[in-house]
């Protein structure tokens, strides 16, 4: 980033002071991430979601808008627009107005420290791992503000049991974390996927068998901190309407709605950062890439880092629309009783692992990589044999 | 030495510091004063990115914002009637209190240009913390930092001790 001010100063702006410049660069390259990338994200996500809900359930789903409805959520977007901006007479109108963009705040912060390739990155933090769940933090006080500020009992409950989820589940996304932060002794994001390698078989995950446990916990809490079934409770349709967006219609309510689907993005990319080897390509790959063009390693990088952060997205939008909602009490019981003390099992499983293996142990990485390549063929096996039985038409595509 | 950027970014924290501070102390509504507390709190992580402290920002977000702003919502907002101005927030001895707020400024006035602040010598390249607040930790500070866990382990069964006390456990039928 710096760099590229100081290219720009050198070479294009003469009279422009530099610190001028720097900021110009800064507030332009988010702006750039949000707008190229993170709005065409969720609002793509928004629509691939409601076609697979549509599928799972037996449905067609949008499919009118464009091609396959893919431009349904452009109609959403223009529709949602010219809506008539409404808030309720009993709502508290600055907290109101203000809550959805500290929603939106807390998850866009987030794209500063997350990678896209090994130099597409806005601003590689030091302290990166850290810095993305302190602003998820500011999300959870968004959303206390908006059940507070809509005046509903509705929104109220909502806005409660979403603070309550995100600040129980905080604990075991921190210590599943820190598996990965002792294993590459860093917290910049970088740092840690450089520790790894392009193989399945030099990742993070496979390194010790308290890592897939890791693994499992960190993907299980951040899909209720984001608020996403099965831990959906803060917008359960059952109790709550639609919890603290219930008060919500128009621009102000996709801003919330948006948030939640970047946020799809962002755990797929944090659970590829800290376990799956993130934009790492082979070295021979990486080298003829390197010849052909200069930035061709980069695109490479980021489409391998994409795909996985895709099997994510889908995983959790299948997760939504198969499981049940767990109960409130179920909820607290799954965090403090069983996930927090497992995630402080794993931690010093992985610090005794490092001290009595510090080379780690090859035989039991290739086992545990062979172990989730079957369990990975199930999957895929299960999928295929679930369409096949409901007579659907046979390719796995969610857009037919 | 500070650069304009970091003139520029010092002004703005501070504005929003000081704005947030007077929400704080002039909201007539509760509520708001613990919103307000949202701003303070990310100005002041804003300035430890200012001193370099990259480490110390992100800790003051993460426990501030997501443990303790979030710890007193609950509190402000499970309070019934926590938005009627007459029940919660009372202007009580408005007279008296005025001599003492203008003591008070006096002597935090003159606290801050008597003072000899320390400077850095030379601005000092920013280095990451992390490792260095870690080894410090588990060194040099070890016992106090023992002592802390220690004690915070006794205050969170202190409080499970006390809110079970009285609760009947029902039996599934």
């Amino acid at each position: 980033m710096e760099q590229l001010a100081i290219t720009i100063h050198e070479n294009y702006l003469w009279g422009a002071p530099l610190w001028a410049v720097n900021l110009i660069v800064m507030f332009g390259a988010s702006a750039v991430v949000l707008m190229l990338f993170v709005a065409p994200f969720a609002g793509i996500t928004s629509f691939v979601e409601r076609r697979i809900a549509a599928r799972i359930q037996d449905r067609i789903g949008p499919n009118r808008v464009g091609p396959q409805g893919i431009l349904q959520f452009l109609a959403d977007g223009i529709k949602s627009l010219m809506k008539e901006d409404l808030i309720p007479t009993d709502a508290d109108k600055p907290l109101f107005i203000l809550a959805p963009y500290l929603v939106f705040l807390g998850m866009f912060t987030t794209f500063v420290a997350i990678p896209f390739s090994s130099k597409l990155i806005v601003s590689d933090l030091n302290v990166g791992l850290l810095f993305i769940f302190a602003t998820s933090a500011i999300t959870a006080v968004g959303l206390v503000m908006a059940g507070w500020g809509s005046g509903s009992k509705w929104s109220m409950l909502g806005g409660m049991r979403a603070a309550a989820q995100i600040i129980s589940y905080e604990i075991p996304t921190g210590l599943a974390a820190l598996c990965v932060i002792l294993l590459a002794g860093s917290l910049s994001l970088q740092t840690i996927i450089a520790g790894q390698g392009a193989y399945p078989w030099q990742w993070y995950l496979f390194n010790n068998p308290f890592n897939p446990l890791a693994f499992f916990i960190l993907l299980a809490s951040l899909v209720a901190e984001g608020n996403r079934a099965p831990f959906d409770l803060p917008e359960a349709e059952s109790e709550l309407v639609s919890g603290y967006n219930t008060e919500y219609s128009g621009m102000r309510f996709l801003f919330i709605f948006f948030a939640e689907w970047a946020n799809l993005y962002i755990i797929g990319a944090l659970v590829t950062v800290l376990f799956l080897g993130g934009w790492q390509i082979p070295v021979g790959v990486s080298e003829w890439a390197g010849g052909v063009a200069s930035w061709f390693p980069q695109v490479l990088q980021f489409l391998t880092f994409f795909l996985k952060v895709l099997v994510f997205v889908f995983l959790i939008i299948q997760l939504r629309w198969t499981l049940p909602r767990v109960r409130m009490d179920q909820l607290m019981e799954i965090c403090w009783k069983y996930l927090v003390p497992v995630a402080f099992v794993c931690v010093m499983g992985v610090a005794l692992w490092m001290i009595i293996w510090p080379e780690g142990l090859p035989w039991m990485t290739y086992l545990l990589t062979a172990v989730a390549g079957l369990i990975v063929a199930y999957y895929c096996y299960r999928v295929i044999w679930q369409l096949r039985n409901t007579k659907a038409t046979l390719e796995f595509n969610p857009f037919v | 030495m500070m650069t304009p950027m970091q003139d520029l970014a010092f002004a703005a924290l501070s504005g929003i510091v000081i704005a947030a501070g007077c929400l704080i102390a002039f909201s007539r509504n509760l509520v708001y004063s613990a919103f307000a507390l949202l701003g303070a709190f990310v100005g002041v992580a804003g300035y430890f990115v200012l001193l370099g402290a990259d480490f110390v920002a992100v800790i003051q977000l993460l426990v501030y914002i997501g443990g303790i702003m979030v710890l007193y919502l609950f509190a402000v907002l499970m309070t019934s009637g926590i938005g009627d101005v007459t029940l919660t927030n009372r202007s009580i001895a408005t007279k008296a209190s005025a001599p003492l707020c203008i003591v008070l400024i006096i002597l935090l006035g003159k606290l801050i240009y008597t003072t000899e602040w320390y400077v850095a010598a030379e601005p000092t390249e920013i280095a990451p913390t992390t490792a260095a607040i870690g080894n410090a930790l588990l060194t040099e500070y070890l016992l106090p930092f023992e002592l802390a866990s220690v004690l915070l382990l006794g205050t969170l069964v202190g409080t499970v001790a006390l809110a079970r006390r009285g609760v009947k456990v029902i039996k599934k039928s």
